[in-house]
Formats: C-alpha cells, sequence, structure tokens
C-alpha cells in the first residue's frame, strides 16, 4: 500500500470537523442531519483504511453496522423532521425549544 | 499512482463535504453530498474494498440521499437563516479537535510498517465479497441480528412519528 494510512486518517478528521462544525453553526435541520452523514461516512473511511492496513475484514463489517445505524438514524430523523414542520411550520432550530432549559 | 487516485478522491471528499456545510439551499447540499458519497465509494474500491463500494452507493447515493431529497421538496422552505449564534463555539471546540487530530497524526507518523509485504490476507485470496460474508455469518452474527431488529425498530418508529392522526382529531 503505497499510502499510508495516516493520509486516510488526517481525510477521515477533516470530513468529521466539517461535520461537526456544520452541526454546530447550522440552523437549518436537515443540513444538521446530512452533517450527521459526514460524520458517520468519515468514521467509515477509518474503519475501512484500518481494514486494509491490518489485513483484517472486520472493519469493513462494521462499516456495514454504521451503514444499518445510518440508515435508521435518517428514517427516525426526517420523520421526526416531518412531524416537526407539521406542528411548528418551520425547520428553524432555534424555534424549537421546549426542551430547553 | 495510488496516491495520485487518493489526492483526487481526498480533494473533492474535502471540498463537496465544505460545500454541504456552506451551501444556502439545502438541495445544494444534499447534491454535493451525493458527489461526496460516490468518491467515498471510489476511495473504497482504492482499499480493495469493491462490495463496500458498491453498498455505500446503493444505500447511501440510492436510499438515503433520496429520502433526503424527497423529505427537503416536500417540506419546499423557502427562508433559511444561515448560521446559528454559537458559531464562535463550533470554531472553538473544531480547531481543538483539529489541533488535538494535527498533532496525533505528526506524532504516529512513523508508525511502525505492519508486515505489507507479508502473505496476502484472506482478503485478497478468496475475494472482498466472500471473506465479508464468512466473517459477517459466523463471527458476527448476533450483532447482524441485531441489525435487522433496530432497522425494524427504526421503520415503526419512523410510521409512527410521520402518522398525521395522532396529534390531531381526524378531520376527514
Amino acid at each position: 500500500m503505497t499510502v499510508p494510512v495516516s493520509y486516510y486518517l488526517a481525510l477521515s478528521a477533516v470530513v468529521f470537523l466539517t461535520g461537526l462544525v456544520g452541526v454546530l453553526i447550522r440552523r437549518n435541520i436537515i443540513i444538521i442531519l446530512l452533517s450527521v452523514e459526514l460524520m458517520l461516512n468519515a468514521t467509515n473511511i477509518n474503519f475501512v483504511a484500518f481494514s486494509q492496513y491490518l489485513h483484517n475484514v472486520a472493519g469493513q463489517v462494521f462499516v456495514f453496522f454504521a451503514l444499518t445505524v445510518a440508515a435508521a438514524e435518517v428514517a427516525v430523523g426526517l420523520a421526526i423532521i416531518i412531524a416537526l414542520y407539521r406542528a411548528k411550520s418551520t425547520i428553524n432550530v432555534d424555534e424549537f425549544s421546549l426542551l430547553k432549559w | 499512482m495510488e496516491l495520485a487516485f487518493f489526492l483526487y478522491f481526498a480533494f473533492v471528499i474535502t471540498t463537496t463535504s465544505a460545500l454541504v456545510v456552506a451551501f444556502r439551499n439545502p438541495i445544494y447540499s444534499a447534491l454535493s453530498l451525493l458527489i461526496m458519497f460516490f468518491h467515498v465509494a471510489g476511495l473504497y474500491v482504492t482499499l480493495h474494498a469493491e462490495f463496500l463500494a458498491a453498498v455505500q452507493i446503493i444505500v447511501y447515493a440510492g436510499a438515503i440521499l433520496v429520502l433526503y431529497l424527497f423529505v427537503v421538496m416536500l417540506l419546499n422552505i423557502k427562508q433559511d437563516d444561515r448560521y446559528h449564534q454559537q458559531w464562535p463555539f463550533a470554531g472553538l471546540i473544531g480547531g481543538l479537535l483539529l489541533a488535538e487530530a494535527l498533532v496525533l497524526t505528526v506524532e504516529r507518523y512513523r508508525a511502525p510498517a505492519v508486515a505489507t509485504s507479508e502473505a496476502e490476507s484472506v482478503v485478497a485470496q478468496s475475494g472482498n465479497t466472500e471473506a465479508i460474508a464468512e466473517v459477517l455469518y459466523s463471527t458476527y452474527l448476533f450483532p447482524f441480528e441485531v441489525a435487522s431488529v433496530i432497522l425494524l425498530v427504526a421503520m415503526i418508529g419512523a410510521i409512527l412519528l410521520a402518522k398525521r392522526d395522532l396529534q390531531e382529531a381526524p378531520r376527514s
């Protein structure tokens, strides 16, 4: 493998940070969910890179489980978004302060 | 050669993931996320995980992103206030984590090279899909079943949450 594993780690860190900043600074709740997808993909890149680096296929199996959780998260998250939009007619997260302390 | 491919994929992935956060319109964000998913699949191919690349395209680009686009177009958002008030906080956390990642990367840069020239592993011998299947259905059989339960619970939860009759009295 000519590409060192640290390159993959750096790429994954950059993508994860982009997702984290997206979750923190955006107000549109759909973009927040998209940023969560970015973070999940960053972890998947890490899993596959280490799976190749350590010659162990278990890392790729874990990508499957991460993918399952991502699919479940998308389904439930989008259902929550639809319910919220139906209740308040907005998807701006600043409008939802019911559970805020 | 491999490095050139990696640099291309890494460049496109970082650019499109930044665009996901930066775009004002959610549809453009979702579309740039689509491009990012395709390039992550390409990255998997360079890492000899061909089956995962196919699954990435089918599940992420095919199912998840279509769901996103469906909801974006269903809600039909006109106005979008762009950034949250707490962006200095976000910058602080992001900067700290980035610094930590860079320090760790530089520290571990001379990691001992794991036997690259040894006998090829199961991955290379009998094809990627067979290797994954053997591990998935033997060692990880129980987590595999639990994953199906997670999907079932998510399906029921999504149906319950998006049902109209729960909050309002039936009007029709």
